[in-house]
């Protein structure tokens, strides 16, 4: 046993001995292999059970489908680490993605392979167990706070319930811890052989670990910032040891910016770039994306404009599609119908052709563009290509009337004028229908405007107005389209005022019986275009940042206030006849615990630290930075997984606490060891300690089972019994009603 | 431009009526107390940017805004004086804000900024004094300069919550100060602690004791009522002369039979209200219209009902009067129509996720969905509910719902009327609590509201909390261009002063670019000149003297000015609420002070490095001289912008400003 318990000092004794020959060391400690086995059996027990959809599969399970089927789609909660790494759990049970996810509670057919879709959160989170472990040896805990630590994440209700879900928490917390103990590995490598083989390894991990963290959630960054700013305290004092070289100082400086900075933006990046490469065909989300992003897509957008010529001319059929794209992604859009009179506040408006923007395709989409200097609206042969800055009119392709703006209050929003297709009605209002076109995204002055690549302004001659997306919808009059204006003030570049081309042909019919029969009739000519990479990456990340999440509220929703004491809970799951249901709940014990721990350390941190300032050390000084370390670790990494919260405006749920949790459970190992060792001086003062101790673990396995039926949904309570479990009035435990 | 806010809201100081603003009322005060003094009668409207002053006199307000923005620049060389302890310094940074149009814009108007950047260059000025008091602890200048930081601390967050940067900023100079005092064996732990005494005297207790005076002020000189008085609560408004509920009289608790108005305790949400109108068609069911409506009105009164009688008139003057409790089921009547506050399994109008509310029944008989339990927030159960001071729910007896407004906007069929909905999600919001506030029982005793007038602290409390709720609730909309804090450092757009068409007078608030790119390029600099000596010193590199009084001065002089530029920069990056370009001004003044400091430490740096002495010396005055000239040529070029311009606009290549157009955003 007592080998066993030191197998670090073990291994250095050996390596004393072992040097250069190439020799396998295998040394198994008994104590992780035996953490790791319980740490399975507690996650995965009944794995596939309930063959239900539980909670938040409902949406996780989508993206599975998505990947399954390789249609493209687009989620703001997280980069898509995370969900590939669901989706290679159903691709390896062979999983076909023919689910219709629509209901919490819905049962799962049989095409679906719950118990390797749920496999993967299972193991991560079974694998936190002997982590934690060895986290805390790496802190220089002893065996038994190390053990202690383990134990505690093992019988800890919320973790357990949350890793035995398609949920991405157990992941996250997965790679957040393995970030901090390949760091704490590469530290102590750094002690005894700097640049090793194993020092290269922890290091090149603890990027790799933080980038899948990331990957998995974007809350992840924040154990990334907190790895960075410990190595970057510890590459501070490397800095200030003068025993170095200066060579060797920049070499340790450099490895660890290489393999904290590059690999870890390389790694996010390679994320992306399997994301995309695997869901290549368009699906629902295409309508978010630029005209450009959706032709890379197959299918969908692409089959429209494969084959589109790419330069505008003069004389060619467009469709106008607004950049911006809020509320809802629309197309520049007229009809026949007229701008009422007056309007109901007892405005007047010009009388003349709405002109609106529109959210479906339709052939009242298309337009022509036309010289101002020449009758004919087909294009010539060689076709004469549109410039920026070019004065251009836009003639409405079914009506043939010209686009059109004047100095009348536009019908929502007074301060712009309105925009419409000119008529003439004789009234001293002539028609203003000249449009300079600037390309926005432009290389040179004089760049041809192109099919969907150009992003471009139409700014108004006369009167300098640009046009205009102001996000209203139009009363029934305007058949509840979306008002299209002419901003006057150009308040800077904003992109409700920029549009692409999307559609595009070259027009062949003079007269207009004859374009209308070729604007019904689907565009078809030759070329095709790819967006690279990097463009793709930065848009579909831009529109993940911003895409908004509807921020209702929900049922179940939290403050972060609520967490430190379990004030709220989650009902996950009931089961459709009787009363077993899966609640996320946290143990108690644990819970209450933790946070006392993180008190207790930090009013210990800061007596020590007032009294070292004053030169009086309690503590040795190794024991002293150990004690830091440990608390830089777990109490700074509770920290930066809570706090941002309530900085935070979505909407929060319970789970969000669990990394920070975690976190703060390995803190409370380390702040009873403290506590004995330092604290209590006497043998009899320790002992009863331990007995304390002993005492309290067994409290919080009663916990444990007492929440268990809630935890695993495996065993239907009577209503007595649930009521009894109800220890406080803000858990929402489901109680079914005969 | 904003003149027509901050200078309306100096004239309701003047005129005594009570405003709400999400600022707090230090600045807003002073603009009053300018006119005041100079003899502004506060009748001008301010109702829109370009209105003419005509005969009222406004000067004293803009005056008294342009003085304190023209004191910044003495700030700025003396604290970057007493940094440096260098005067071409000094005068570099004096000469930036002289030379920034930017600044001078800002300063010459009725607005705020000029009030704030006075008290936070006067709070930084008055902190780098005491530091260098450090070595005469105790002594008058350390106490004066101690005392005057935390007094213009106090103005700067009676002008603005930016103002709590400075805070941050003094607080931090203070605690990384106690902490080397206390690390100093040779001061005894008692001298330790009246230094902390000293500080926490000087820098918390004088400081909170002058914003509360301000607010003490602000109430008593507000005491009419005016358009403030819906953001706030029902007892607040009971303060404000010519407010109905000023010294109004009303029975305490509320009873059986009395006629009451229910408000909702959010801000701007109204009354509880109905009308003869029905829900349209296809909206739930075709039932009385129930919302919340701002404004005081006849159909906001309900009476209050039990759920079983009916028969038995509550008001006949034989029956006792009963009490109603926490906890008891009641029944509300709208009293104009005689129907019954109902809900029922419909979705809302608008928030589909909850129950619609309607008023049902005929005469006050509808059916068992009319039921409501009355509950008061935190009470225990049984207790009677006063009026205006329990904050009470209304939960619906059969589905278990809680009456609540979501605050938006019905369509026209609603009269733009707030809707209101039964959620089922028991959270407690403020949405979902309401207070009564007009109770009319002949049968009861009158009692005067002053007892229920909130204290000082109540009303300190409340003011705050409405105060953030605004600030929260300043958002921009999706499809407006919002300036962004990104752009504010590269200048990259600027903000229209006044003006808008080529034959108008425009000014143009843009900083100068001259001033502003170089102060970026410093920044830049100087993170890669600092962290260049810091890595030296910690490698423990033997610097020459010279060299090592200049990094010292650097380091130390430069990174607190860094420190402040930061702290008023980045966190704009975390508002949710819509930002002007005019926010970044107080952390320019921060990064002008680092230019000087910056661009004197490096010519001398490079002088001493010159073999020559007579070749140093006239690199030195050439390079200072030349960054000098640099920027008041700038000035020159750029004065119109300031001054104001006629003619036509930039992007006109006619225009004499046509050549100055750097950036295709400056839109002058």
């Amino acid at each position: 046993q007592s080998v066993l318990e030191d197998p670090l000092l073990l291994f250095y004794k050996m390596l004393g001995y072992l040097e250069h020959p190439v020799v396998v060391t295998a040394d198994i400690n008994l104590n992780v292999v035996a953490l790791t086995a319980v740490g399975l059996l507690s996650r995965l027990w009944q794995l596939s059970y309930p063959r239900a959809v539980v909670f938040d599969e409902v949406y996780y399970g989508q993206y599975i489908s998505f990947y399954m089927k390789r249609i493209f789609f687009l989620d703001g909660s997280g980069p898509p680490f995370g969900h590939m790494l669901l989706a290679l759990g159903g691709y390896l049970g062979g999983f076909d993605g023919n689910f219709l996810w629509n209901r919490i509670g819905a049962e799962y057919s049989s095409n679906v392979p719950v118990w390797s879709l749920r496999l993967l959160p299972a193991l991560t989170g079974a694998l936190s167990v002997p982590m934690a472990y060895q986290i805390l040896m790496e802190l220089g805990s002893s065996h038994w706070a190390a053990t202690g630590a383990a134990l505690l994440i093992l019988i800890e209700n919320a973790l357990i319930t949350q890793s035995r879900l398609m949920l991405l928490e157990s992941v996250l917390i997965f790679f957040n811890l393995l970030a901090v103990l390949s760091y704490l590995k590469f530290a102590n490598c750094q002690k005894q052989r700097p640049f090793s083989l194993s020092w290269w390894f922890w290091l090149m991990l603890t990027g790799v670990a933080c980038s899948c963290a990331v990957g998995v959630k974007y809350v992840g960054v924040f154990t990334y910032l907190l790895v960075l700013a410990v190595a970057g305290v510890h590459a501070w004092h490397l800095i200030g040891d003068r025993t170095l070289s200066n060579v060797c100082v920049l070499g340790h400086v450099l490895a660890r910016a290489a393999a904290l900075l590059v690999v870890p933006a390389a790694m996010y990046l390679l994320f992306f770039y399997v994301h995309l490469s695997l869901v290549y065909r368009s699906g629902p989300h295409d309508q978010i994306m630029s005209s450009a992003f959706q032709a890379s897509l197959e299918g969908g957008l692409a089959r429209i404009t494969q084959g589109q010529p790419l330069e505008v001319a003069y004389g060619s059929q467009v469709t106008l599609k607004n950049v911006f794209g809020k509320p809802v992604p629309c197309w520049l859009h007229s009809h026949q119908s007229t701008y009422p009179m007056i309007y109901e506040n007892g405005r007047g408006s010009s009388h003349q052709q709405q002109v609106t923007c529109y959210p479906f395709k339709d052939v009242n989409n298309w337009w022509i563009v036309k010289d101002p200097g020449r009758h004919q609206l087909v294009v010539n042969n060689p076709p004469r290509p549109v410039r920026h800055g070019d004065v251009v009119q836009l003639v409405h392709g079914m009506t043939t009337r010209f686009l059109n703006t004047h100095d009348v209050a536009a019908p929502l929003s007074p301060h712009s004028q309105e925009v419409s297709c000119y008529i003439d009605y004789n009234i001293s209002m002539p028609s203003q229908n000249l449009w300079r076109l600037e390309i926005v995204n432009r290389e040179s002055d004089t760049e041809v405007w192109k099919t969907i690549l150009s992003e471009v302004r139409l700014v108004h001659v006369n009167t300098s107005a640009v046009l205009k997306l102001s996000g209203a919808h139009l009363p029934d009059w305007g058949f509840r389209q979306l008002e299209v204006v002419g901003e006057k003030l150009s308040r800077g570049h904003h992109e409700s005022a920029v549009w692409n081309v999307e559609e595009h042909r070259y027009g062949r019919g003079q007269e207009q019986k004859e374009r209308e029969v070729e604007l019904h009739s689907p565009a078809q000519m030759d070329i095709s275009r790819n967006l690279s990479f990097v463009a793709r990456f930065l848009e579909l990340q831009w529109r993940m940042l911003t895409a908004k999440s509807d921020g209702s509220e929900h049922k179940y929703s939290s403050s972060p206030l609520d967490w430190v004491t379990l004030d709220t809970s989650i009902a996950y799951w009931l089961h459709p006849r009787t009363s077993a249901q899966i609640h996320l709940l946290g143990n108690v014990v644990i819970w209450a615990s933790a946070s006392l721990a993180t008190v207790v350390y930090a009013l210990l941190f800061f007596w020590y630290l007032l009294r070292r300032r004053r030169k009086i050390c309690d503590l040795p000084e190794d024991s002293w930075l150990r004690w830091v370390l440990a608390g830089a670790v777990c109490a700074g990494g509770w920290a930066v997984n809570y706090l941002p919260f309530f900085l935070m405006e979505k909407t929060l749920f319970l789970y969000h606490y669990l990394p920070a949790l975690t976190f703060q459970i390995l803190l409370l190992p380390v702040v009873l060891q403290h506590i004995s060792d330092r604290l209590c001086r006497t043998q009899l003062l320790r002992s009863l300690f331990g007995a304390l101790l002993v005492a309290w673990y067994s409290c919080a396995c009663h916990v444990f089972n007492a929440l268990r039926p809630l935890t695993y949904g495996d065993k239907s309570l009577s209503p007595s019994e649930l009521k009894a479990l109800r220890w406080k009035d803000s858990w929402d435990i489901l109680i079914r009603k005969y | 431009w904003d003149e027509t806010h901050f200078g309306k809201m100096g004239s309701y100081y003047i005129n005594r009526t009570f405003f709400f603003d999400v600022h707090p009322p230090l600045g807003k005060m002073l603009i009053g107390l300018a006119g005041y003094l100079s003899g502004y009668d506060g009748t001008f409207l301010f109702q829109k940017p370009g209105d003419k002053y005509e005969h009222h006199n406004y000067m004293g307000m803009r005056g008294f805004c342009a003085f304190l923005g023209s004191l910044l620049v003495p700030f700025a060389y003396l604290t970057v004086l007493e940094l440096s302890k260098s005067f071409p310094a000094a005068l570099l940074a004096a000469a930036l804000l002289t030379f920034d149009t930017g600044c001078l814009t800002l300063s010459q108007y009725i607005l705020l900024d000029p009030i704030l950047m006075f008290f936070i260059m006067a709070a930084m000025l008055s902190m780098v004094k005491y530091n260098s008091c450090a070595n005469r602890p105790f002594s008058a200048p350390w106490w004066f300069w101690l005392s005057m930081t935390g007094i213009n601390l106090a103005g700067a967050l009676g002008v603005k919550f930016v103002g709590l940067f400075i805070i941050l900023q003094v607080g931090w100079n203070t605690i990384s100060d106690l902490w080397h005092l206390f690390g100093d064996l040779s001061l005894p732990v008692v001298t330790v602690g009246k230094h902390l005494t000293a500080r926490v005297l000087c820098l918390i207790v004088l400081p909170l004791t002058l914003y509360t005076a301000t607010y003490a002020v602000h109430f008593m000189v507000l005491n009419k009522s005016g358009p403030g008085d819906g953001f706030f609560s029902s007892a607040f408004q009971s303060r404000l002369s010519g407010n109905t509920l000023h010294n109004a009289s009303i029975p305490e608790h509320l009873a059986y039979g009395s006629v009451i108005t229910v408000k909702n305790l959010r801000m701007a949400i109204g009354y509880l209200h109905s009308h003869r109108h029905l829900y349209p068609e296809g909206i739930g069911a075709r039932q009385q219209q129930v919302t919340t409506y701002l404004h005081k009105d006849y159909n906001n009164l309900w009476i209050i009902k039990k759920h079983n009688t009916n028969a038995a008139d509550p008001l006949d003057p034989s029956s006792p009067v009963e009490f109603v409790r926490h906890g008891d089921i009641i029944r509300l009547e709208h009293k104009e129509t005689s129907r019954n506050l109902h809900s029922h399994y419909h979705e809302a109008p608008l928030t589909r996720k909850h129950y619609q509310v309607t008023g049902y029944g005929i005469n006050g008989t509808g059916d068992s969905n009319d039921f409501w339990r009355i509950e008061v927030v935190n009470r225990k159960f049984g207790n009677r509910i006063k009026v205006l001071r329990s904050r009470i729910r209304l939960i619906h007896l059969v589905t278990g719902c809680v009456l609540g407004s979501s605050g938006k906007v019905l369509p026209k069929w609603g009269w733009e009327q707030l809707e209101v909905t039964c959620t089922p999600y028991l959270k407690e919001t403020l949405n979902s609590v309401w207070n009564v506030e007009d109770h009319i029982n002949p049968k009861l005793p009158n009692i005067s509201l002053d007892v229920l007038q909130p204290s000082f602290p109540e009303v300190l409390l409340e003011s705050h909390m409405v105060m953030i709720r605004g600030n929260n609730g300043l958002k921009p909309k999706d499809n407006e261009f919002t300036s962004k804090p990104w752009h504010w450092p590269i200048n990259y757009q600027g903000l229209r002063f006044s003006g808008i068409n080529d034959t108008d007078f425009r000014v143009y608030l843009l900083g100068n670019p001259v001033v502003w790119w170089l102060n970026l390029l410093s920044i830049a600099l100087y993170l890669v000149v600092g962290s260049a000596i810091a890595v030296a010193v910690q490698r423990g590199a033997h610097l020459p003297a010279e060299v090592e009084g200049l990094s010292q001065v650097l380091l130390r002089g430069g990174g607190q000015l860094l420190l402040g530029w930061v702290l008023h920069y980045f966190p704009f990056f975390l508002m949710g609420r819509i930002l002007y370009f005019h926010h970044y001004f107080p952390a320019m003044l921060f990064s002008s002070m680092l230019t000087g400091i910056l661009w004197d430490t490096l010519l001398r740096l490079g002088a001493w490095s010159l073999a020559s002495s007579s070749l140093a010396r006239g690199l030195y005055v050439v390079g200072n001289l030349g960054l000098l000239l640099g920027t008041a040529y700038s000035f020159y070029l750029f004065h119109p912008l300031a001054y104001g311009m006629v003619g036509p606009l930039a992007q006109d290549p006619r225009s004499p400003m046509a050549g100055l157009r750097w950036l295709e955003s400056w839109d002058f």
